[in-house]
């Protein structure tokens, strides 16, 4: 602590202010380059009717049964809270140990799969049931808390540790300092994960679980935007109420209730679907049968005719995407602020946030195509709204919690000044750090826009599953985990470079003050 | 003590997997209107459970793939399945035999529809002035919104979708096909005629946006498929009672559940040209 104050005061700060502004110009100058390459065109089109329907819908929710609502509802929660109550306890455990580079390669692995795959996944194992439900949410998830919980470990004083007795096992040594030290940042960073949770868990519906996103997708895409509207409506304020249901002393009667609430599991697996599945399905039939020759031939043309050029588009799409949600953070989040916006016209703003990052992405896919025709454009702004919106609330979270602090001097100014003076440059490095961690979460999700006729390796490996090829499924999704254990490895150097670190100190008051 | 506890809680754990043993699980995906699955085809479930005497349940699914999976595992033992999707699941589960399609299944077709924009006009075969437009197909395991027409186009033009067409997108769904061509953001899309004509007599469709440039011509669709070991675990003839009991739906309540007029007999034999077309585009490997 001391030498970074200290360091304020001598070059070293210049000289990472200026890192920040080069990894900033390299970000933009990709995305840039990434403009000519990606495949964003126009058409005219004539959407009106139907974004007058969607609109009306919107405005005039209704449902006619409101026990489906509640039941979808009530199994929505039940998978978030049961996966979370699972997840962070196997994450904190891994965290320990992600000294080891087997460990972090693991954690990247089953994070870079999106959890709509690994429900796909566990389908052919478990069959539509609730474990496949638990398992598509809790795998990834267990990733994403042992890296976020080792890079908080990572920010705590060392200082406590060192009274312990030399040599003491490294378990204690974490029950004993470094645990109590970061457990309210544990803790914040849980809750902000349930939310997220709730949102993996409306999502799964799309494949089939008994959850909101079941009833969502159907309703949308067949046209009943009213009854896709209440479903909405219904998500949204189940996220913006969470800090009146989720207690503290309710916690274990929820999870007694969502595990009776956890539909019937029919059918079941007798590890013969397991063996099935890991033995012969994800491998080609070239390979099984022992023909080299024709195993070589089978993933050369993968790679050149779906491997390739989904790639290529994936890091476009997902380039592009990334600045532009910088740009859309900058945009928003001192609409949602005390300081900029006011304490009470920050209200409408933050609905704004919650309405973006509550709105599943392949809604908002699906608007932008009605408007603008199929290309990347509808893929890029879904992705860029809706991660902005989940960002800015973030950074203006940490706003609102920086007031009233030793920063904060009577003669600050109000206004665009404080906006581009005082509030931007001090949240900047969290925002680029916040960013660093959706990008691959943007990497992921680019993979789910197939109606926009975008073959991005998610576009491929859906279509893997769909027309029942496991083996193209499992090499496609192999090579997205690779390229996101390579994408994590290089913004973790960047955020060391930028000295991005997430101030999860603020981020951790400011989700108590939401 | 302990011994006696844990054979409890083991006899707890099978106990629920033996009563499921049981039950005679089905699943569906109707081409159109998917809304309330769980209680239209409950009625359905029931109707089968009291000509059937097992207990019948039915689960909803999202996708043909999950169908398939389903019906792969056991974990459902009858399926109404598309033409592809049933000769999928048939091909991964030696023994299962297509009992019944419906009365339309025998000669389904599917339409090509085109924005009005784009001066398409009705004609007798696909024209060259399809190519470089915008299309979509339904969802990618589809086999009247994907596997017939890319057939068709395969056939006319000699070569892929996406060589033909500026650009090829899946829409996932029949509904959302006649959307997005009356919208204009796609141009042109290959849609199911059934769910075409129901949307048409729902006046859902403006047909001074979007119209119908070609039909296919006819192919076998929709059927029930039942999986081989149905007669070990129901008893023998069990397979011939299910055919009955579909073949006798006659209650025009049930029937609009799927939707069709009747169900009437049919064999794998009768699914073989969907077979050989999804190996011909590639969708089924030899």
């Amino acid at each position: 602590m001391t030498a970074r104050a200290s360091s304020i005061f001598t070059g070293a700060a210049q000289s990472s202010v200026l890192t920040l502004n080069r990894v900033c110009l390299l970000l933009v100058a990709i995305a840039l380059l990434a403009l000519f390459g990606a495949d964003l065109a126009i058409y005219p089109v004539d959407p009106w009717q139907e974004l007058a329907r969607i609109g009306q819908g919107i405005l005039l929710p209704s449902w006619q049964e409101p026990r489906i609502l509640l039941e979808a509802l009530g199994q929505t929660v039940a998978f978030a809270l049961l996966a979370v109550a699972i997840a962070a306890p196997l994450g904190l455990g891994l965290a320990m140990l992600f000294h080891w580079r087997g460990v972090r390669v693991l954690c990247a692995a089953v994070r870079s799969v999106h959890e709509l795959f690994w429900g796909l996944i566990f389908m052919q194992l478990y069959g539509l049931s609730a474990t496949t439900g638990l398992l598509a949410i809790l795998v990834p998830f267990t990733g994403v808390f042992a890296k976020v919980f080792a890079e908080i470990f990572e920010q705590q004083s060392r200082d406590p540790a060192l009274t312990l007795a030399v040599g003491l096992n490294p378990i204690k040594r974490y029950v004993y300092t470094l645990i109590p030290q970061a457990w309210p940042a544990l803790l914040s960073y849980t809750r902000y994960r349930f939310e997220c949770a709730l949102r993996s868990s409306a999502i799964l519906g799309f494949i089939g679980l008994p959850t909101l996103g079941f009833h969502l997708e159907t309703a949308f895409k067949q046209g009943q935007y009213a009854e896709a509207g209440a479903l909405l409506w219904a998500f949204v304020l189940l996220i913006a109420c969470i800090r009146f249901w989720v207690r503290p002393r309710l916690i274990l009667l929820y999870l007694a209730l969502s595990i009776w609430l956890l539909p019937e599991t029919l059918g079941f697996s007798n590890g013969g679907y397991f063996w099935r599945f890991i033995g012969q399905d994800i491998w080609p039939a070239a390979l099984r049968e022992g023909d080299i020759g024709g195993a070589l031939s089978w993933y050369g043309e993968m790679l050149s005719e779906q491997v390739w050029p989904g790639l290529v588009q994936t890091l476009l799409l997902t380039q592009i995407a990334l600045v532009l949600t910088a740009l859309v953070i900058l945009a928003v989040y001192p609409l949602a602020t005390r300081a900029m916006a006011g304490p009470l016209m920050r209200w409408p703003g933050r609905f704004l946030l919650l309405v973006l990052r509550s709105t599943p992405e392949m809604i908002l896919a699906f608007v932008f195509l009605l408007l603008f025709g199929p290309s990347g454009l509808p893929a890029v702004l879904a992705l860029a709204l809706h991660n902005g919106g989940l960002i800015a609330f973030l950074v203006a979270n940490a706003s609102d919690a920086g007031r009233g602090t030793l920063n904060d001097r009577p003669d600050d100014p109000s206004g665009l000044l404080r906006y581009a003076y005082i509030e931007t440059p001090r949240r900047f490095p969290a925002m680029l750090a916040f960013l660093f961690y959706r990008w691959e979460v943007i990497l992921r999700e680019s993979a789910i826009m197939g109606i926009l006729g975008i073959t991005t390796l998610g576009f491929y490996i859906d279509s893997a599953f769909e027309e029942i090829h496991y083996d193209r499924a499992f090499l496609l999704i192999a090579v997205t985990a690779l390229l996101n254990v390579l994408v994590d490895s290089v913004s973790r150097r960047l955020r060391r470079l930028a000295h991005a670190e997430p101030v999860r100190q603020q981020d951790s008051s400011c989700l108590k003050v939401e | 003590m302990s011994l006696i506890r844990r054979l409890l809680a083991i006899t707890l754990l099978v106990l629920p997997a033996l009563a499921h043993a049981d039950t005679f699980v089905f699943t569906a995906i109707p081409d159109a209107d998917e809304s309330r699955l769980q209680q239209r085809f409950g009625k359905v479930a029931d109707y089968l459970s009291a000509q059937l005497g097992v207990e019948v349940k039915y689960i909803p699914v999202k996708s043909y793939a999950a169908a398939i999976t389903a019906f792969r595992n056991n974990q459902v033992q009858l399926a109404w399945f598309g033409g592809l999707s049933g000769v999928q699941a048939r091909r991964l589960v030696p023994g299962s035999k297509a009992l019944a399609q419906g009365y339309e299944d025998q000669f389904f077709k599917s339409y090509f529809i085109a924005n009005t924009s784009t001066g398409l006009e009705p004609a007798d075969s696909l024209s060259d002035a399809l190519k470089g437009k915008t299309f979509t197909f339904g969802s990618k395991g589809s086999t009247s919104g994907r596997l017939m027409p890319e057939f068709y186009l395969r056939e006319q033009f000699g070569m892929a979708p996406e060589e033909v067409f500026e650009r090829v997108g899946f829409s996932g769904d029949h509904s959302r096909t006649i959307a997005q061509v009356q919208s204009g953001a796609y141009q042109v899309g290959a849609v199911n005629y059934a769910v075409w004509e129901t949307e048409l007599k729902e006046g859902k469709i403006d047909t001074s946006k979007v119209r119908v440039i070609w039909t296919t011509p006819t192919y076998p669709d929709y059927q029930w498929t039942v999986r081989g070991d149905v007669d070990q675990h129901f008893g023998d003839g069990f397979k011939a009672r299910v055919r009955e009991a579909l073949l006798n739906m006659k209650d025009p309540d049930l029937l609009a559940s799927f939707p069709r007029e009747s169900f009437v007999p049919a064999s794998n034999d009768d699914y073989g040209p969907i077979e050989s077309t999804a190996k011909a585009i590639g969708l089924l490997d030899e």
